[in-house]
Formats: structure tokens, C-alpha cells, sequence
């Protein structure tokens, strides 16, 4: 089976958009992607017939709710290849995720003295709780430099990895360049050293398929709303051996198995981390999304957007004045880029301007930009559903705002 | 001509815009005029933080009236800049802190002052607020 954008696009409603009087040109997937009627129904149907707080009610529509939220956990368990739905925990989002590693890891596990690693690719939300904890620890956050493609090296991650180091945290996908670092090869060789591995998959899980398995990383972090699901819900994978070690994050709630005025004993994983009222109705509308995908086919998606973005790299590479950034390696996803003495933000409102939305700015990756000698890039961004029409509405914005600000 | 006719002859010169781009068209035109900063001003005392391009304003006094000098990165900003000193340029500090700059929610910017637009005009309006706040300070103390 092949992808039909035409047919696909009819599943979205927002695509229907029209922007400034045009037709919406949604390349800002990277930041969030729309969502198909599928999960819209999940999630209306979920508050219309079930709705109701789980795991506490003997009554009808608490065992329903109780039922549905666990049967998305099952299904994440699956996608991912995880031992059992007790790895699988549901979180806001990816940065949650993070942080409730960086706590509860840190909490147990790093001392004065310790090192974290993570890369110069990071999105914030997977440095800042590393620098965070390092300066409660005093540990020390051991950064892997960027290559001129875009990429970090074995070789150098393993110069890094010592018998202080704890945890390295990293990236699948540069949410900048969408460039890929070797994280198997990197989890390898963490792993003959007896170190954790935490990935970032916030931009890898609506285009790469993801198998905790293959992958063999202890920690898995992504978003539900950057894969066609509802802001608010997201997942942390983790390995049943650190989640039966860890301590809770936050408390409250839903998270017991007795409680004392002096003293309280936790429930098991992945409960213990769950903390309060979860996101019932966003792990429904996640589970919708990720049955969406199946729909599909994993690997079409795969064929067609590689297809879309070999069509948009052309395209952009023939714009007079055109900078791409990360060199030629291989791009899943997102593509940066400038115009040649245009401020991104003035062709980023020009693009709007033409209902074609991008981003622009430093895309929560100072440090990455940094690295680059840049404050900002405009980043475009595609989805399943991006088809030709999106990529000639951009190259035309481009050279609009070529015309007004070149 | 006062405050408030700036503003209109402002709102009468984009009142037959038919799309977001000759608003854009005016702005840049507009940036382009903007005199600008020296490079030495465009300092981090200068700057306002939180912008996705960079600005910068100044702000003096002279014989009573308030003179601003801008610049940014971005020339669209930079002809917004340029419509808030039209306006607010050769203003007493008393009148210029008064000033309901009603004319860029006509112009159809509000967009750009929402609180969470990057590279707001929201912060520029509210920095030149502060400019100005500080100059009615300083001419009263006088």
C-alpha cells in the first residue's frame, strides 16, 4: 500500500484551514503535528461515554475508564517493544519525561563528583535537567561537541564515557537539523561500561520506528502531540530493572499502596510515577494516534516522506540564496535554513503572510545554534500528510520574501 | 501635530491594505527610512531582552521633548519601530507616558503583541513605556 496524500489530508480537518485568505501550508510539524478525525473522536467519545477518574470507582464508568487508560498503555507497550506496560509511563510529554528521570535517577543515583553526558544537538528540554541536577549534585554535565554535519561521533562520546559517568541523555533526532546520531552504536557502548542510556525521541517517534528492544536503551522519552495525538499526554519507556529501583518524582495521589501520617510505602511501577489524575483522555486520544500510524503502515510513512523531503531539499537547494544547515547528511524530518541577508524573522512572517507557517528562531537549541555561529534559522517541518502543494507554497513564500526584503 | 493625529494620518495611510503583505510592504518601506543605531549603541544596555531578532532603543531628552533612536535585525520590526517613533518622537515625557497607541491594534498587530510572540512588540511597546516612565522621573527631578 502506498500513501494517498490526498486521501490522508481529508483525515485532518485543520489542514482545511485557510491562513491570510490562503489555503494553510503547515510546515511546522517539528513543534506540532495536526490531528486526524480518528483521535478527535477517541478523545470526544472518551469524555461523552466514559469519562470518569480511574482506578478509584467500584462503579461502571471508573472500571470502563480504568480499562481504556491501561489498554493504551498496552499499546505502547507494543509499538515500542517494551517487556510489559509496566515500562510504559504516562507523562505530560517528553520534557516531563526528562525531568522525572533527571529527579528521581538523580535522586538515587548521582553524587558529587558523578558526570552526566549529552550532546550539543540537545533541545533544552534534555539539558536543562541535567544542568540542573549536576549543580544540585555537584556533579559534572560532560557535553558531546557537534560535528560541521550536524552529527556527534562514537569516538568522541566514548572519550567522554568514564567510571564516573551515570547517565548519558541524548537525542535521536536534532529537532534543528533533523540529523541523526549513531545512538545504537552509542548505547553499545555505554552499555560495556555499565552506563544507562536515556534517548530523546520527541522528533524521532512520528518518523522512525522506535523498538525500546532493538534499541536497548534503558529510557525512552516522547511526545504524543508532535505524532499526531493531543498536547499533554506523552510517555517515558523505561527498563523494569530502573523502575523498580527508582524513587517517585512527584507524590500525591494514585501512586500508594499505604499510606501513614509518618510514613508512606509506594505502589509498583509504573503507578509509583503517576502521581494525581493522568491524562485519561489524552492517553485514549495517543493510543487513537498510534493506531492511526498502524493504519498506515509504518514503513509507508517512512517511503513517503523521504520522498517529500528528496522533492523539498531540490527544491530549496535551486532558491538563490538559499543556506541550508547540516551539511548533506541525511535530514528526517526538519530542514534549517536561511535567506542570505534576511532576518529569519521577517521571511518567517512573509511566509504567514502567504498561510505557510514555519519556525523560526534558536528552536529551544541555543547551544546547537550557537555552535553554528547563528542566532536563528527558519525550520520547516513535515508530516505524513505534507504533500507537493505545502513544499511549492514555501519555495513561493521564499521567493516573495526574497522580492520584498531581499 | 498631536499624538493622536500621528496615529491617524498612520491608520489613513494603511486603511486600504487588502492583504498581510502590503502591510509588510509598509513596514519594511518604513524600516528602511528608520535612521538606525551606530554599532556602538547596539549594546547590551540598549537591548531588549527576549527578542527573536535583536533590538535596540534609545531614549534622551532635549530641551523637554523625548528623542528615540531604534534598530533591529529584523526590518519589518524595524518599521515598526519607526511608526512608534513617528508618533512618539518630539513628545514631552508627560505626554508621550500618556499615549494610548491605539493604532497598532487598528493596524491589525495585535498579533504581535501577544505575550508569547517571540520577537513581540509587546516588549518594545513596554520597553519604550519604561524609557519614557524614566524620563518623566528625570524631568521632574530636574
Amino acid at each position: 500500500m502506498t500513501i494517498d496524500p490526498k486521501k490522508i489530508r481529508a483525515d485532518f480537518p485543520a489542514l482545511t484551514r485557510r491562513v491570510h485568505g490562503r489555503p494553510l501550508a503547515y510546515l511546522d510539524n517539528a513543534a506540532t503535528t495536526h490531528k486526524p478525525r480518528a483521535v478527535l473522536e477517541a478523545i470526544s467519545d472518551f469524555y461523552s461515554t466514559k469519562n470518569s477518574n480511574i482506578h478509584r470507582g467500584v462503579h461502571t464508568l471508573s472500571e470502563e475508564a480504568s480499562a481504556v487508560y491501561e489498554e493504551a498503555r498496552e499499546t505502547m507497550s507494543r509499538i515500542l517493544g517494551a517487556a510489559g506496560p509496566e515500562e510504559v509511563i504516562f507523562t505530560s510529554g517528553t520534557t516531563a519525561a526528562i525531568n522525572l528521570v533527571a529527579a528521581s535517577f538523580g535522586r538515587a543515583f548521582v553524587s558529587e563528583g558523578d558526570e552526566i553526558i549529552v550532546s550539543e544537538l540537545e533541545h533544552h528540554s534534555n539539558l536543562i535537567p541535567w544542568q540542573m541536577l549536576c549543580r544540585e549534585r555537584k556533579a559534572k554535565l560532560r557535553v558531546i561537541p557537534m560535528d560541521e554535519s550536524g552529527g556527534i561521533t562514537r569516538e568522541t562520546t566514548a572519550g567522554l564515557m568514564n567510571k564516573r559517568t551515570r547517565l548519558v541523555a541524548l537525542t535521536c533526532l536534532s529537532n534543528v537539523l533533523g540529523t541523526a546520531p549513531p545512538v545504537r552504536e552509542i548505547i553499545r557502548l555505554a552499555h560495556e561500561r555499565e552506563i544507562p542510556v536515556l534517548l530523546d525521541a520527541a522528533q524521532a517517534a512520528p518518523h522512525l520506528p522506535l523498538s525500546v528492544r532493538e534499541l536497548d536503551c534503558d529510557f525512552l522519552a516522547f511526545s504524543g502531540h508532535k505524532m499526531y495525538g493531543p498536547t499533554g499526554i506523552g510517555v517515558l519507556y523505561g527498563k523494569k530493572r530502573w523502575l523498580e529501583v527508582l524513587p517517585p518524582w512527584q507524590t500525591g495521589g494514585g501512586m500508594i499502596a499505604s499510606v501513614r501520617l509518618d510514613e508512606t510505602e509506594f505502589a509498583e511501577p509504573p503507578f509509583r510515577f503517576e502521581a494525581g489524575t493522568p491524562h485519561i483522555a489524552g492517553a485514549v486520544g495517543l493510543k487513537a494516534a498510534v493506531e492511526y500510524i498502524r493504519s498506515l503502515g509504518s514503513e509507508n510513512i517512512r517511503i513517503r516522506e523521504r520522498e517529500v523531503m528528496d522533492l523539498f531539499l531540490g527544491r530549496l537547494r535551486n532558491i538563490p540564496g538559499i543556506i541550508l544547515y547540516g551539511g548533506e547528511s541525511p535530514r528526517t524530518g526538519v530542514v534549517s535554513f536561511n535567506l542570505e541577508g534576511i532576518d529569519p524573522y521577517d521571511a518567517g512572517l512573509i511566509l504567514d503572510g502567504m498561510g505557510v507557517a514555519v519556525r523560526t528562531g534558536s528552536h529551544c537549541a541555543e547551544p546547537l545554534l550557537r555552535a553554528l555561529g547563528l542566532r536563528s534559522t527558519m525550520r520547516a517541518s513535515i508530516a505524513l500528510y505534507t504533500d507537493e502543494s505545502d513544499i511549492e507554497a514555501l519555495i513561493r513564500g521564499l521567493e516573495q520574501a526574497r522580492k520584498m526584503l531581499g | 501635530m498631536t499624538i493622536q493625529e500621528a496615529q491617524e494620518a498612520i491608520i489613513k495611510e494603511t486603511a486600504g491594505f487588502g492583504s498581510r503583505l502590503e502591510m509588510y510592504d509598509y513596514l519594511v518601506a518604513w524600516g528602511e527610512e528608520l535612521p538606525g543605531l551606530e554599532d556602538s549603541q547596539k549594546n547590551d544596555r540598549n537591548a531588549l531582552p527576549g527578542c527573536q531578532s535583536r533590538v535596540w532603543i534609545t531614549a534622551k531628552l532635549e530641551n523637554g521633548r523625548i528623542l528615540f533612536a531604534a534598530d533591529s535585525d529584523s526590518v519589518i520590526l524595524r518599521g515598526m519601530l519607526a511608526l512608534l517613533v513617528r508618533v512618539l518622537q518630539n513628545r514631552t515625557p508627560e505626554e508621550a507616558a500618556s499615549a494610548d497607541l491605539y493604532f497598532l491594534r487598528q493596524l491589525g498587530l495585535e498579533q504581535h503583541l501577544s505575550p508569547a510572540r517571540a520577537a513581540g512588540l509587546r516588549t518594545i511597546v513596554r520597553h519604550v513605556r519604561q524609557l519614557v516612565e524614566h524620563l518623566v522621573d528625570t524631568s521632574l527631578t530636574k
